[in-house]
């Protein structure tokens, strides 16, 4: 089922499916390394607004909440 | 003399490299028309010396910030291109890799952070890799310099690959992807007790409590340092200069010149702290009082910077952050002014946009209280008792997120997500983390002595020529009515732009009440930065940046001052 990487509770895993936006975005979400077809897990969500922890490939990113939300996983149900 | 470009992503231990190759003649400074600072050194290659260019971090040669579209530029300037790879994560790596010998330059592979890789279990085919890029590819370990010597010596077969092709960006992720395959092998791994502390100090409340503890001891490291240097170096060192400005004192005599150049004498003797002549306090306050404090900030700030902490510190701080319009790390500048606000606000250019800088800048200058100003409020209010201490750093908290809320609102432009990587915790290299320090310290040396210098000059000719009794009278109606204090503090608050240590010792005997200190003393604070932070605003933010910057200041003291009188004091 396709989830925003926002939607998705600490510890969850699933597969990178697409991005929300303009080339740019893409890119910069690839070049870090997260890639489409990449497994990832969330780390942590901080309350109150706060950004999201993820891990792909090992390494952990900090993203705000706002490209959180244009990120879209496969989770398994 | 040929150019050698270090590039790569950012966290890969490139400045660790960058020393080894060039030891520590290293000048740092801003890339031509840009806030970016770009470090360049010289090495010896067997042709003869060459410079090299320590390129910012940059994970594509697209950019997507003035950090990167600096590396994009510097990499036009290279004969010879060494792209440091972090071994830990080839598959990341290698995008900018293959982006670099698109453009047929000569090319070295630094297959950096190699023991690292292997302690991951993590294999790579050096051979195999070096055949399918097409140039020389080189394990190197930058902490131990382990590789370094095989480095140079191949950057003489530095050449075009003759395997990669201009393509597009789908087949080069696709390219990517065959790559790593074919030379890469991960041992599985479990996750190690060492990761789970890592990642307590990324999670919401774990992570709040290591970071309290981690900016205590950095405050307390600051203070241990600072004052050990002031103690054992600049203090020691002043001792020797008395002689000589006492003989200066005497050829001089009295008169004008002796008043600027030496100041008062107290029985005869030189007080470095208020004697306000320019050889005496003007040289005293900057580096035996400013100066120890830049260099313990700066070497902290180091420290946490390259044991990989600040990332996690930032993406903690961001919660807060973001809603004033910053990110996590709007927290650098904070840090950083409270030891001086000029240092502070060179930091602003860890944000991205125009918008973010211009809040920080603001609000740093409006409720950041640096050294200086901390210790003026101790001096004046701790001898009526801890609570109106707390009641000026209340105020100034209240300030600064009530001033960032609404800068975020009114001002206009973009203010970018945090977005970083967090790398793992590693030993800081001593060599580059010293390097880094001392870059920096030489930094503020020349944009900020020069300035705090020229303040105490200009303070003690204005005074002596009686101008600020005149600006005084014209601003006193405005103390009285507004802010319930005596004429008298107009003179110290007036002051207080050029020198807030000295308004201190003006405030003191006009016999206010503690609630009227408080309202003086915070107003200080907030009204107006020193002149030294002032010319580094201006530059920073523009003329109309800082324009603005002064008029939110003007603003809030009046609106503060004001609203303190009030509560404090009543009509």
């Amino acid at each position: 089922m396709e989830k925003t990487l926002l939607e998705l509770e600490p510890g969850t895993q699933g597969t990178i499916a697409r991005f929300i936006g303009n080339p740019g975005f893409v890119r910069k979400l690839r070049t870090i390394g997260i890639r489409e077809g990449k497994t990832l897990t969330v780390v942590t969500r901080h309350p109150l607004g706060g950004p999201v922890v993820i891990e792909v490939d090992g390494r952990e990113v900090t993203l705000g909440r706002g490209m959180a939300g244009r990120v879209v996983v496969d989770v398994a149900e | 003399m040929k150019t050698v470009v270090l590039m790569g992503n950012p966290n890969v231990g490139k400045s660790g490299i960058f020393s080894r190759l060039t030891g520590t003649r290293v000048i740092t400074s801003n890339y031509a028309g840009t806030t970016v600072d770009v470090s360049r050194g010289k090495m010896h290659l067997p042709d003869g010396p060459a410079g090299v260019i320590d390129a910012p971090g940059t994970y594509s040669l697209t950019p997507t910030n003035p950090a990167e579209e600096v590396a994009a530029r510097i990499l036009g300037e290279a004969d010879i291109v060494v792209n440091v790879v972090d071994a830990t994560n080839l598959e990341r790596n290698l995008y900018l890799t293959l982006e670099t010998l698109e453009r047929g330059v000569p090319a070295v592979v630094a297959l950096n952070l190699w023991d690292e890789a292997g302690h991951q279990g993590i294999a790579i085919d050096v051979a195999g890799l070096e055949a399918l890029l097409g140039v020389p590819v080189v394990p190197t370990v930058g902490l131990s310099g382990e590789g370094i010597r095989e480095l140079v010596g191949r950057l003489g077969e530095a050449r075009p690959s003759a395997t990669i092709r201009p393509m597009s960006e789908e087949e080069r992720w696709a390219t990517v992807g065959r790559i790593t395959g074919e030379v890469q092998t991960i041992a599985h791994r479990h996750h190690t007790l060492a990761d789970r502390l890592a990642e307590a100090s990324i999670r919401p409340i774990s992570g709040l409590f290591i970071a309290l503890a981690v900016i205590a001891a950095a405050f307390l490291a600051v203070r241990w340092i600072g004052e050990g240097l002031i103690a054992y170096v600049f203090e020691p060192l002043f001792d020797l200069y008395t002689p000589i400005v006492m003989r200066a004192s005497d050829l001089l005599g009295p008169g004008i010149l002796h008043e600027i150049l030496i100041g008062r004498l107290f029985e005869g003797e030189i007080d470095y702290v208020q004697s306000m002549g320019l050889l005496t306090t003007g040289l005293f306050v900057p580096f035996a009082m400013i100066l120890p404090y830049i260099v313990a900030f700066y070497l902290v700030l180091s420290i946490l910077e390259d044991t990989g902490y600040l990332p996690r510190l930032a993406t903690l701080a961001d919660t807060f952050f973001h809603r004033l319009g910053m990110h996590g790390y709007g927290i650098i500048p904070v840090f950083l002014g409270f030891g001086c606000n000029v240092p502070g606000a060179l930091a602003t250019r860890v944000l991205e946009t125009k918008k973010q800088r211009f809040i920080a800048a603001t609000l740093m200058s409006l409720a950041i209280p640096c050294m200086a100003q901390i210790a003026m409020v101790f001096g004046v209010l701790g001898p009526f008792g801890l609570r109106y201490v707390v009641m000026v750093f209340a105020t100034l908290a209240v300030v600064y997120v009530a001033a960032g809320l609404i800068l975020n609102r009114v001002v206009p432009g973009e203010c970018p997500e945090i977005f970083l990587e967090i790398p793992p915790y590693r030993a800081p290299d001593l060599r580059a983390t010293a390097t880094k320090t001392w870059m920096r310290v030489r930094g503020f040396i020349g944009e900020a002595i020069p300035y705090l210098f020229l303040g105490i000059l200009l303070v003690n000719l204005l005074y002596s020529v009686g101008f600020l009794d005149l600006l005084a009278a014209v601003f006193a109606p405005v103390m009285e009515a507004w802010l319930g204090l005596p004429a008298g503090a107009a003179v110290a608050l007036l002051v207080g732009f050029l020198r807030k240590d000295l308004a201190v010792g003006m405030l003191v005997p006009l016999g206010m009440s503690p609630e009227q200190l408080v309202i003086a003393v915070t107003m200080l604070t907030i009204y107006f930065p020193c002149v030294a932070t002032f010319v580094v605003l201006l530059r920073e933010l523009g003329a109309r940046g800082m324009l603005a910057a002064a008029g939110v200041m003007v603003t809030a003291a009046l609106l503060v001052g004001g609203a303190l009188r009030m509560i404090l004091i009543g009509f």
